[in-house]
């Protein structure tokens, strides 16, 4: 079979059940071999995958909704593309950790049945952005940290989660491009765009404290996770880079208690859920 | 025919003018019999034709005769541009798509951090002309930039290095 295009490819089917409000589509690690490495404890690797794969997961959502809201149609591409790297990441870890959970919980599962307390993202994934250089700020935070983390992750004992990282290095690359250089015109731009990429960078940093703080889950997993705590010198560098070419002053991460991870979230992530998992909830298991 | 050139034959289905084994999705192909394994390797993590192409060449291999047909995939070694075959390439540049010049080598220490756009010599496929730049660094797939030629002032997509 060959197609024209994209829509071609997914119209051409007599079962129409690829309609599904979920991915509808086979397991994205379909045909890997799904071992666990010796000696790690099965809930915490599923915890762990948990966390990172909901990060990806409800910041490739709050990326989705800025689509047909951008500056430009460019911009719209490129954010759309980002939000779909994320949610392939977070298929792979959520499949993952359904895998290591070993309860039959598949990515839908865990994407669309679960309640606020039981994501475990860190905060900074669920804010609402009030404008575009909002965006970029918590866009530059996010992939800066989870760059690094993944650059490290990709020596991890767990094979599946090395090459899943691996994989997320060269995408989070870009990511982290496209929100600096952005962060930087805003920055370097007019007294008016200064002030808003100003008022931005101090906005979001409130939440930048908690993505160093390790989580008793990462400390327990040594060897197979990674410890936030050792790339916080990486991540000030890159920070302290990009804020210095946009003509902002340096960034100081207030101290403040990491509770995402244990499911203590903001009024933002109900909201995230009540429209991400609308159509799951009114139509359990629908395909059309 | 044998297992490998039926595989072959199978195209992209969004780059329908390349086969996945030019672009390097392919990774195996082992035949034991009138059974068929495939291995096959995602571009990037979020790429929403991996179902398709599984279901194509399953699909390519049954219509050819071949009975047990297993299509698995791997996540590493991570696909890199630089397994785009010669032919690839040049079928990309036909239909108007700049191919991939040669991926970035990491250099050991922290990955840096671009913030400026980079200088780089991509020839436009229409003319030949090196005096091209980006308009923008994300296009209608993950795997494509948007560029435009100065000559000739053609806009043309590129196939990043990745």
């Amino acid at each position: 079979m060959a197609f024209d295009d994209a829509y071609g490819a997914l119209t051409d089917h007599a079962d129409d059940a690829r309609w599904a409000y979920g991915t509808g589509f086979t397991d994205p690690l379909a045909g890997v071999p799904a071992d666990l490495p010796d000696g790690v404890d099965r809930a915490d690797l599923a915890a762990y995958c948990l966390m990172l794969g909901d990060d990806a997961l409800i910041m490739s959502h709050r990326l989705q909704q800025w689509v047909t809201r951008a500056p430009e149609l460019e911009d719209e591409l490129a954010i759309a593309n980002i939000g779909l790297d994320l949610l392939g990441q977070a298929r792979l870890l959520l499949t993952r950790a359904g895998t290591a959970e070993g309860a039959g919980r598949d990515e839908d599962d865990l994407a669309y049945r679960r309640e606020a307390h039981e994501f475990r993202n860190v905060r900074l994934a669920e804010r609402d952005d009030a404008d575009f250089a909002q965006l970029m700020a918590r866009l530059l935070v996010f992939t800066t940290w989870r760059l690094a983390l993944f650059d490290r992750l990709s020596g991890s004992r767990d094979p599946m989660l090395a090459a899943i990282a691996a994989k997320g290095v060269k995408e989070l690359t870009y990511h982290r491009d496209y929100a600096a250089q952005w962060v930087v015109r805003i920055g370097d731009g007019t007294p008016l765009s200064h002030a808003r990429m100003a008022a931005a960078i101090s906005g979001v940093l409130p939440l930048a404290g908690e993505l160093f703080q390790a989580h008793e889950v990462e400390l327990r997993l040594a060897g197979v996770a990674v410890d936030p705590a050792v790339i916080r010198g990486e991540f000030d560098a890159v920070l302290a880079e990009v804020l210095t070419a946009a003509t902002l002053e340096p960034a100081e991460l207030p101290e403040v208690p990491a509770t995402g991870r244990d499911g203590e979230h903001t009024a933002a992530l109900t909201e995230i859920l009540a429209e991400m998992q609308e159509l799951a909830r009114a139509v359990p298991g629908g395909a059309w | 025919m044998i297992a490998e050139q039926v595989v072959g034959t199978v195209t992209d289905p969004e780059l329908p003018m390349v086969t996945l084994a030019e672009l390097g999705i392919v990774r195996e192909v082992r035949q034991d019999g009138d059974g068929v394994t495939v291995t096959i390797t995602p571009t990037y993590s979020g790429c929403p034709a991996m179902e398709t192409i599984r279901a194509d060449i399953a699909a390519a291999l049954r219509s050819a005769g071949f009975g047990a047909v297993e299509v698995r995939t791997v996540l590493a070694p991570a696909w890199t541009t630089d397994w785009i075959t010669d032919s690839g390439r040049r079928k990309l540049a036909e239909a108007g798509i700049a191919p991939p010049g040669a991926a970035p080598r990491r250099a050991s220490g922290p990955i840096p951090i671009t913030l400026s756009p980079r200088h780089d010599t991509i020839r436009c496929p229409r003319c030949g002309s090196a005096r091209t730049e980006a308009i923008a660094a994300f296009g209608a797939t993950a795997c494509r930039e948007l560029r435009r030629c100065t000559a000739c002032r053609e806009p043309f997509e590129h196939m990043k290095e990745i």
